[in-house]
């Protein structure tokens, strides 16, 4: 077979093959990538929306209950699908993978580009529930039945539909996206790339994929069923209920059922943005504190143990729905298992830093700052797994804050840090590093500018979901205080991404060029004979690697850093070593 | 597989011994599998399509005990009336039959593509194709005689749990959708198989891919079979 694809299909030269329909990995990470960072900015407005009706109830008009629900649920849905899961796997996975494995591109290129419109298409048509009659749906992300599909709910005609149907394209576009990264990372790797020699950013990639792949089907079979149940009037999530005062046609489904189905896929996806984001970030942090990662091996099975882990724990998300208690304890307890692999990894990142030589520059700043964020996010996890506990924060704040910051904002850091970090490559130039760091700190700590108060407002009770918190008694006066706090530092964050924005249109065209190798990695993807990189991405010949990801500071060399394809001797990673010293020790058993 | 062969690949990373030794074998460079990936890819692929079918026949199991009405029973609902006696099952019996019979056909349209005997190859694929087509004219023929006779409706059910229409019309239509496509793809191979199309390539890898696929459809409609028909 022949796997050097770019010389199946030769150099595209109009406007149109090389930049609109083409199937160039690099150029379809392009497009992955402003297409979710264009959607996610719908979403941040979004949320921004919300806050200033929660800061100041009342003072905008134009924000009805039903609008505000309208926000939550698109805000939610765009973050956790169209944006995080489609930039990470579309967005960084199609341009490092081919890359950073030494491929020509993926395997499937049609395929590749046939998932992008895919997935354009997903967005228009959520998209498009904006203008539909009674406008998207306001049913929550997690559109539980029977009201996300009941009138009383904002947008239960249109609304919910489009929001199903997109979500079935979207799946069907993360399937031939995902089918390709995989086979690409299984089956076209270069001369020499072991799957233990593969940067960690692969192999989070890599495994969230798979994830993806086991884990979207079974929201493809929820989406499928409600969308029966709102369309054809079937009852597979739907009891006997009245509604309004009038009876209505469904009877003998299963609400729990949706739950069941959904969950399966929502926790999974958790992860499915995690990994990618544990991947990258160590690949940042080992490049920009010139150090080898410590314990790659356990790295790599840790992102394996979390991914497999994550497919049991789905239920903790249910616990306030009532199951049998030996259910929630086997829940509880595969949870905090999840825990294990997740703090090795944590230790892992810090045992990097320790005693290297760190390189504050903006990539290392997001990577440090998602460590923080991640470690507290992390923390509140280890509350909520527990039955007990989770049970009276389930409904308040303290939920939000706990996923804001473990898979909100942090692998939103990562996604930053990527990009500052791998901009160069893609263009040419580097991103302004004042603006970046302006861009850093005002994230970094806008982020616990709004998410620390929310832990304490969790506690205090106040209930999320909730429109206004005019005459709950339980709630204190000082909450509306802390909200409108919460409401400024979230307005002075989202205001902030226009100076991310502008770094990164402006750096396009005038930033400083960067040279081949600005930050002196050892990766695959900066040694490319060209930069940006050309089609086909190796010129005549692919590389050949002989060494894994991570020869910083070797002592001996010439340089602090060995790339993977250089041949000199010394270096490489513990798992080299052993097979060396086990090849000898083998002949002396045989002489 | 040529370049291998000019030059090895080094260290020899099959050395070590015991578990290290069976990831160093399994994680070597370029190839995991030694398939070509186009195989491995629709391994994967049919891996994540049980994902969708394991959810359906899950939500089937789920509603048919949620539901509060008795569900129908299979052997009756899917009587076929022959000669004034009540014959149960018989229609998918039939069904099954022949699509089993299509999984043969199939295995035999890959060993005649290994041969390179493509008129064979090609005539067992269109074959197939048309026993899966037979198929889905017949799964048609069920879908009319339970809408039009019986009145069973994806909402409603005369005959009991409105779940039973549902979750029927729903899977198989589902699967009906896996054959239809299964039906297309390989009268295209077949087609470019009789062209000579890989004849050029010398690659015959297609056809056990497409028959990959068709295997499954054949496997999941057992399941179907036994979950929807037996119980």
């Amino acid at each position: 077979m022949a796997y050097s694809s770019a010389e199946q299909h030769h150099e595209p030269h109009s406007f149109w093959t090389r930049y609109v329909w083409s199937q160039d990995h690099k150029v379809i990470a392009v497009q992955y990538t402003i297409t979710a960072i264009a959607v996610g900015m719908v979403a941040l407005v979004l949320s921004n929306l919300m806050r200033l009706q929660l800061g100041f109830p009342g003072r905008f008009a134009f924000i009805d209950a039903n609008h505000y629900y309208q926000y939550v649920t698109l805000h939610g849905m765009i973050m956790v699908v169209y944006l995080l899961t489609a930039l990470f796997l579309g967005g960084f996975g199609n341009y490092l993978i081919p890359l950073m494995v030494g491929a020509r591109d993926m395997v499937f290129p049609l395929l590749n580009m046939l998932s992008y419109w895919v997935y354009l298409l997903a967005v228009l048509v959520l998209m498009a529930s904006f203008f539909v009659p009674g406008g998207p749906t306001g049913a929550g992300w997690t559109l539980y039945p029977p009201q996300s599909i009941l009138p009383g709910t904002p947008g239960s005609d249109w609304g919910i539909i489009l929001m199903l149907v997109s979500l079935l394209i979207f799946i069907v576009a993360a399937t031939m996206g995902g089918l390709n990264y995989v086979i690409t990372v299984l089956q076209a790797r270069t001369r020499g790339m072991t799957l233990m020699r593969m940067p960690l950013t692969v192999w989070g990639i890599f495994v969230a994929t798979i994830m993806a792949l086991l884990a979207f089907p079974s929201l493809f079979v929820s989406g499928v069923m409600l969308l029966f149940d709102k369309v054809l009037g079937t009852s597979f999530f739907m009891p006997a209920i009245v509604s309004m005062g009038q009876a209505l046609s469904y009877k003998g489904g299963s609400p729990i059922l949706f739950q069941h189905l959904f969950w399966f896929f929502g926790h999974p996806e958790v992860y499915i943005v995690a990994l990618p984001a544990f991947g990258i970030v160590s690949d940042l942090i080992s490049t920009h504190s010139r150090k080898k990662i410590f314990g790659y091996h356990m790295m790599v099975w840790a992102i394996v143990m979390i991914g497999a882990l994550s497919f049991v724990v789905w239920a903790h998300h249910m616990f306030v729905s009532g199951m049998n208690p030996y259910f929630g304890f086997f829940f509880a307890t595969t949870t905090l298992i999840i825990a294990v692999p997740t703090a090795i990894k944590v230790y892992n990142w810090v045992l990097t830093l320790w005693h290297s030589d760190i390189h504050l520059s903006v990539p290392m700043l997001f990577a440090i700052g998602f460590i923080s964020t991640f470690l507290i996010g992390g923390l509140t996890g280890l509350f909520l797994g527990n039955v007990s506990v989770d049970i009276p924060l389930s409904n308040t704040y303290f939920v939000v804050a706990h996923f804001h910051m473990v898979m909100g904002v942090s692998p939103i850091l990562v996604i930053f840090g990527g990009l500052y970090h791998w901009f160069p490559k893609v263009t040419g130039r580097l991103m302004n590093e004042t603006l970046g760091k302006l861009h850093f700190w005002v994230t970094f700590l806008g982020t616990y500018a709004i998410y620390f108060p929310m832990h304490y407002l969790g506690i205090l009770g106040m209930p999320r979901r909730y429109y206004a918190y005019d005459n709950y008694a339980f709630i204190p006066a000082s909450a509306q205080q802390l909200n409108a706090f919460i409401t400024v530092a979230a307005l002075i964050v989202g205001v902030t991404q226009l100076v991310f924005l502008y770094n990164l249109v402006h750096s396009t065209f005038r930033g400083r060029p960067a040279g081949s190798n600005p930050w002196r990695a050892t990766t695959l993807e900066w040694q490319t004979p060209e930069t940006p990189p050309g089609h086909g991405n190796w010129g005549a010949e692919q590389p050949e690697v002989h060494r894994w990801a991570y020869d910083y500071s070797v002592p001996g060399m010439a340089q602090d850093f060995v790339p993977q394809n250089s041949a000199v001797a010394g270096g490489g990673d513990d798992h080299d070593q052993t097979v060396v010293k086990a090849a000898p020790r083998r002949g002396r058993k045989k002489t | 597989m040529a370049q291998r062969k000019s030059s090895p690949p080094e260290p020899p990373l099959t050395s070590a011994a015991g578990w290290q030794g069976v990831v160093v074998d399994w994680s070597g460079d370029r190839e995991a599998f030694k398939v070509p990936w186009g195989k491995a890819m629709m391994w994967v692929f049919l891996l994540s399509d049980t994902f969708i079918f394991g959810g359906f026949l899950t939500g089937y199991m789920t509603v048919r005990i949620s539901t509060t009405v008795p569900w129908p029973n299979p052997s009756e609902v899917f009587a076929l009336t022959i000669g004034g006696t009540a014959v149960p099952l018989i229609l998918i019996a039939i069904m099954t039959f022949i699509l089993i019979s299509s999984s043969g056909t199939m295995a035999m349209a890959v060993n005649f593509a290994y041969r390179r005997e493509r008129v064979k190859c090609a005539a067992l694929m269109l074959a197939t194709a048309a026993l899966g087509a037979c198929f889905v004219g017949l799964q048609a023929f069920e879908w009319t005689h339970l809408i039009v006779e019986e009145g069973v409706r994806p909402w409603s059910n005369p005959l009991g749990a409105p779940q039973f229409g549902s979750t029927f019309f729903m899977i198989t239509g589902f699967h009906g959708l896996h054959v239809s496509a299964g039906v297309i793809y390989l009268a295209t191979v077949a087609l470019k198989v009789l062209g000579g199309r890989y004849e050029k390539s010398g690659n015959y890898q297609i056809v056990e891919i497409a028959g990959l696929y068709w295997h499954f459809v054949d496997l999941v409609w057992v399941f179907i079979f036994a979950f929807f028909y037996l119980w």
